[in-house]
């Protein structure tokens, strides 16, 4: 019962949130000073993340292609699809509900424990809209640091292939050039989307209706990280069914 | 003037605001005194429309809060000023970044106007040399200034202040009562304070009510209160002996 009024309320928060807008010249700054926040200073652990993982990929798919008949393109292959489908969209999403999730649930958390929310509320502003919406058309911009990602992945992998002895240059290039899919490119912008409109509202509805003190902040940064991943790892599986199934 | 009428709210079946009915005139300063937990604060919020009751009626000038729709709540809240407990100051944001903040939600005004605006409640509110600051950075009884200044920037109405006084020394505490009945006056404004500070009681109480477990037990005014023989009241105003001796004195003097 109470996972259907927290569905409820959380739909009902999203409407809310498009209603009363704030003026524009307020909310051009919110957005730019929210895709700072959001998008670019979380590129640094992105690239970090994309360029070893890309690299275990590759050492792991090569370490597995024991039978001599099999051509060593496959490494490129294997690592392309890899981060492409799942690692870049997927992976980095989970590390962006970590730190992009809990940045938004415990700023907006301990606004309403310090009474900033009701002090906006009783200033007549839509406080849904005001704290909310410019995290959400912040995100819009999540897949370009996905694109980033995959691109970031696959050169790791390249480094790992080349630097450590797996594969040539060639073979590897041979590798993710070979049956490219531009849908499985557009699949993961799909699916990054729909992942950044979750983390960006989600971790907002746990902050947003937050009751308690500073201990409830932290509480409610671990319970929206926890909810926020379940959620993605729905959503992906439901996601991978519709557009690849 | 706002005007209460049978107003009800309770928390899971405990009923903490029962039928209060009640006034508060424009120009004056309305404080509503009352133990912890006996309610203060629910009927504050319910009066801005922050928690909304089961019954009343709460009406501005005439137009009655709980019949408009939210969006229309917060056109009302915009003639509306409000002094947190806690001083809600956006933490992110300065001094002047506060003050001016509902002026650059709500007005249309170029940006020397604004400046000029909150140089003028800045410097209302005695605060000169805070413009950069952020509310880390300054006092209690600093933030409780800026509180007022952003309050009142947009020319309110009507102005609530929760507990202004709590976390002040006594001297401060004064400063900021006489500021708010002075910008009461000076605005023509209605105000309300929920208070435990008997200070206040007595030096700006020009109609107080008492709430006693949520329950209106007793509205008069700070001269009425010297005199009243509501027992509920005598046990809380009078709770020390200072004020018992402030009592008999003002009563011998009025007997004289």
């Amino acid at each position: 019962m109470t996972y259907l009024a927290n569905i409820g309320r959380y739909g009902l928060m999203l409407m809310e949130m498009f209603k009363k807008p704030t003026k524009w010249g307020v909310m051009k700054k919110l957005i730019l000073k929210e895709i700072d926040e959001l998008i670019f200073s979380s590129l640094g652990i992105i690239i970090f993340i994309s360029f070893f993982i890309g690299g275990v990929v590759t050492i792991q798919t090569a370490l597995n292609l024991t039978s001599p008949f099999l051509p060593k393109s496959l490494i490129g292959f294997a690592t392309r699809q890899s981060v492409i489908l799942e690692f870049a969209p997927t992976f980095t999403s989970i590390i962006m509900v970590g730190k992009v999730g809990s940045y938004i649930t415990s700023s907006i958390g301990s606004m309403r424990v310090t009474e900033q929310i009701d002090a906006l509320e009783v200033m007549g502003v839509n406080s849904l809209n005001y704290l909310i919406f410019p995290k959400l058309i912040a995100m819009l911009f999540y897949p370009f640091a996905i694109a980033i990602s995959m691109y970031v992945g696959i050169f790791g992998g390249w480094s790992a292939a080349v630097f450590g002895g797996y594969a040539p240059t060639s073979e590897f290039i041979a590798g993710i050039q070979e049956d490219f899919v531009v849908f499985h490119v557009v699949y993961a912008f799909i699916k990054s989307l729909v992942f950044a409109m979750v983390i960006a509202t989600l971790p907002a509805y746990h902050g947003y209706y937050l009751k308690g003190g500073a201990l409830e902040v932290g509480k409610a940064a671990t319970t929206s990280f926890i909810w926020t991943s379940v959620v993605l790892i729905i959503l992906n599986y439901i996601l991978t069914q519709l557009l690849l199934g | 003037m706002i005007e209460v009428q049978g107003l009800h709210k309770s928390f899971e079946g405990k009923a903490v605001l029962k039928n209060i009915t009640t006034s508060f005139e424009r120009g004056k300063t309305n404080l509503i005194i009352g133990q912890s937990g006996s309610g203060k604060t629910v009927f504050l919020k319910s009066l801005i429309g922050l928690i909304t009751p089961e019954q009343g009626k709460i009406v501005y000038d005439g137009v009655c809060l709980l019949e408009l729709e939210r969006d229309e709540q917060r056109e009302l809240r915009k003639a509306m000023g409000m002094v947190f407990q806690g001083s809600a100051l956006f933490d992110s944001m300065t001094v002047e970044e506060n003050v001016g903040f509902p002026l650059e939600m709500f007005t249309k005004l170029s940006k020397g106007e604004k400046k000029d605006r909150i140089d003028s409640v800045l410097q209302r509110v005695n605060l000169i040399d805070a413009h950069h600051k952020y509310p880390s950075e300054i006092s209690g009884g600093m933030m409780k200034r800026v509180a007022i200044a952003r309050a009142i920037v947009l020319n309110p109405k009507y102005l609530f202040c929760d507990e202004p006084n709590s976390g002040l020394d006594p001297k401060t505490a004064i400063l900021i009562d006489n500021l708010i009945q002075e910008i009461t006056q000076e605005y023509d404004i209605t105000t309300l304070i929920n208070t435990h500070d008997m200070n206040s009681v007595m030096e700006i109480g020009e109609k107080i009510v008492f709430l006693k477990e949520g329950e209106l037990a007793w509205e008069g005014t700070k001269e009425e209160i010297f005199i009243t023989d509501n027992q509920a009241v005598g046990d809380f105003v009078y709770a020390s002996e200072l004020f018992k001796n402030v009592r008999s004195v003002y009563i011998e003097k009025k007997n004289r």
